[in-house]
């Protein structure tokens, strides 16, 4: 493939990593959610700012994601997920994110738009890695496998076999949603 | 255009579908998905390996995710410049360690949120390698391929979230 000698030019790559920031920060700091508040009203589900960011990120990157896909440009990354590591995972998450106010990325931008609590926050991140890594190989004995997904993907699970039809299916549901959400007026 | 490069906000369905094209970049350049906090566990491991080499070196977690520079790692550093390009050019840039609806609810104490903030990140950090992602890497990344563990994931982060600021804040829908 031509992109071969590019993906695996590592230093080519740390650049390439530098500008995809650089560009995902700036968005995330012109849509907002950089912001404590707006992080904070989504969960209080006042100000659906996070969502529509999300959703519409999902729904152009699906789209082209696949269209790569299928040009034989690109290839998908993604595990199968279970209940001991992707839902327990995800409610502890999920606890950081209601008292932190932040993401992962999120706060690294908010950082740069000045709030000092969000370096307090990605210390902590850093932190909770740290204990994960030091916690993974006794969590990989016990939990993080107990409970595995029936699927890798939802037209897996839902026995769907055309991804164009999945894709389409999908970008409606999405679009929909986004549609609703504009005409409710949150 | 000018103008619009200085605009304190964007509409949220135009940054989301920025977003959306900067991941077919990631996807076609660098094969991989846009996530944010694998870069995270990697600083953990550099502090690890700083204090320890040959302890850091044997343990399996950071065999998996190796503490290096890369593109992940890189991608954090760029995120706050980009924002603050951002919030510089359009004059929104303002440092402070209280956010306002923080200071709202629980008064102006920077100690006060600084511990909050450490207590939510620790918990962050820890769920997002426990569940393999965050925000970016399951709930936009994963999602739009149509994976299965992140949109279970996503929906988890938001339940969590909502629970945990109603408790915080009130729950202003009930």
């Amino acid at each position: 493939m031509t992109f071969d000698t590019l993906r695996s030019d590592t230093k080519a790559q740390m650049v390439l990593g530098l500008l995809s920031g650089i560009v995902f920060g700036f968005l995330l700091q012109k849509g907002g959610v950089t912001e404590y508040g707006v992080i904070i009203g989504q969960l209080l589900l006042t100000d659906f700012t996070v969502v529509k960011v999300m959703l519409s990120a999902v729904l152009v990157g699906m789209i082209g994601v696949y269209t790569l896909k299928w040009m034989g440009l690109a290839n998908l990354h993604y595990k199968v997920g279970s209940v001991g590591s992707t839902i327990i995972g995800g409610l502890i998450f999920g606890a950081g994110f209601g008292i932190l106010g932040y993401c992962p990325g999120t706060a690294a931008g908010a950082v740069g738009s000045g709030a000092m609590d969000a370096a307090i926050g990605m210390i902590g991140i850093a932190i909770g890695a740290g204990i994960f890594a030091r916690l993974y190989p006794r969590l990989n004995r016990s939990i993080l496998n107990k409970g595995i997904f029936p699927a890798e993907t939802i037209p897996e699970l839902v026995g769907i076999r055309s991804e164009v039809l999945a894709v389409g299916i999908v970008a409606v549901l999405v679009a929909g949603i986004l549609y609703l959400l504009h005409a409710v007026g949150l | 255009m000018i103008e619009w490069f200085t605009a304190a906000t964007w509409s949220p369905y135009i940054v989301g579908a920025g977003i959306g094209v900067l991941i077919w970049t990631a996807f076609l350049l660098s094969d991989r998905p846009l996530g944010c906090s694998t870069a995270y566990a990697k600083t953990a491991g550099m502090v690890e390996t700083a204090v320890s080499r040959e302890k850091a070196e044997t343990m399996p977690y950071y065999q998996k995710f190796t503490p290096t520079i890369d593109w992940q790692w890189m991608l954090i550093i760029g995120i706050l410049i980009g924002a603050f390009i951002s919030a510089y050019i359009s004059g929104t840039f303002s440092l402070l360690i209280v956010p306002p609806v923080f200071a709202e609810g629980f008064g102006i104490d920077p100690l006060l949120r600084a511990g909050v903030a450490l207590i939510g990140g620790i918990l962050m950090g820890l769920g997002a390698r426990w569940a393999g992602g965050c925000t970016s890497g399951h709930g936009i990344s994963g999602t739009l391929q149509l994976s299965l563990a992140s949109w279970i994931a996503a929906i988890c982060f938001f339940i969590g979230g909502i629970v945990v600021a109603g408790l915080i804040y009130g729950f202003p829908f009930i």
